[in-house]
């Protein structure tokens, strides 16, 4: 006889660049396994391979359990300059080999949502216009694969923060407001996780 | 007389082509400091292959990425289509290297951009 066992859902953590998805995925990671996953830093690009954790058993409040790996992603974008890098004090060639490395980081990251990820975390800063051109085209790629999503509506901390503008930009999909700076609502997320990738 | 190319391409110019020659079209066209206006966008699985090719061609100080905008969808306002699962179909999109193609604003029906010749410091 022969037993087909499906595999693990592998969830990209998707979005634009310093949205807080490194910060999200060691939060995922340390809440449910005890390790982190990544470094995180201000300067934008820090993450600059796609990084899996392996085995994230979440459990729901009605004890409904789900077994993921966790792939946190480079910040997306359509342009990458490394003169960026250097007002964050970066030499010249610490900035580009970070330009190149941050390049091949979101071509793998495409590669990635087209052929290995099961779900989407799509993880949005709060206090950013959400109607930005490659939220809308990473939302349609997304939608077109018809993968499950989650918006994830970050730094609720802050006081221009606005859930509710990213609730109205994609009103067909469900958005948890979160603040992984102090854990606010990561429950929220964890119940909506349980539901949506199951 | 110096200047900034535009080529506004029409939909039916983009239907004879495959994905891969859409793409490449367009990446070398932005390359050469063209700002490419498609009278009907790109499907999504175009438009994730745009951003993986634009990113292996980005060369410091040569070429950094590109800038490009899109109308909302005309469905896209519409809950009930997309819950059906209707994907909504691409409307006109703007496509220009990233130093020299700068969106001013986008609503509706309306895309205001500032073009530049390319000037490294440009506003």
């Amino acid at each position: 006889m022969i037993f087909f066992k499906k595999r693990r859902s592998r969830i990209g953590i998707y979005g634009p660049p310093n949205a807080g998805k490194t910060t999200l995925a060691n939060i995922i990671a340390r809440d449910w396994t005890g390790d982190a996953v990544g470094q995180v830093s201000e300067i934008p690009h820090e993450t600059r391979r796609a990084l899996r954790k392996k085995d994230i058993s979440i459990t729901g409040a009605n004890g409904n359990v789900i077994t993921i790996d966790i792939v946190d992603t480079p910040g997306v974008t359509t342009k990458i300059d490394y003169k960026e890098f250097l007002e964050y004090g970066l030499e010249k060639e610490q900035a580009i080999v970070r330009a190149r490395e941050a390049t091949e980081g979101v071509a793998e990251a495409m590669h990635w949502l087209r052929e290995d990820i099961d779900g989407v975390i799509y993880m949005l800063d709060a206090t950013q216009d959400p109607f930005l051109q490659v939220n809308i085209m990473m939302i349609g790629i997304i939608e077109s694969r018809h993968l499950p999503v989650i918006i994830v509506a970050n730094k609720i901390d802050l006081p221009d923060a606005s859930p509710q503008r990213i609730r109205s930009a994609f009103p067909q999909h469900p958005v948890v407001p979160i603040s992984c700076i102090d854990g606010e609502n990561v429950e929220d997320l964890y119940e909506k996780m349980v539901s949506c990738f199951r | 007389m110096q200047g900034v190319q535009i080529d506004l391409i029409s939909e039916e110019r983009l239907e004879n082509l495959t994905s891969m020659e859409k793409i490449r079209m367009i990446l070398d066209k932005v390359r050469e400091g063209t700002i490419v206006i498609l009278e009907r966008g790109l499907e999504p699985e175009e438009q994730s292959k745009l951003i993986e090719m634009t990113m292996r061609e980005i060369l410091p100080d040569d070429f950094n990425g590109i800038e490009m905008e899109t109308y909302p969808s005309k469905e896209g306002g519409h809950l009930f289509a997309r819950l059906l699962g209707k994907h909504p179909s691409t409307r006109l999109t703007v496509i220009g290297p990233a130093n020299q193609l700068r969106m001013i604003r986008k609503d509706r029906d309306l895309i205001s951009a500032w073009v530049s010749s390319g000037e490294p410091n440009a506003p």
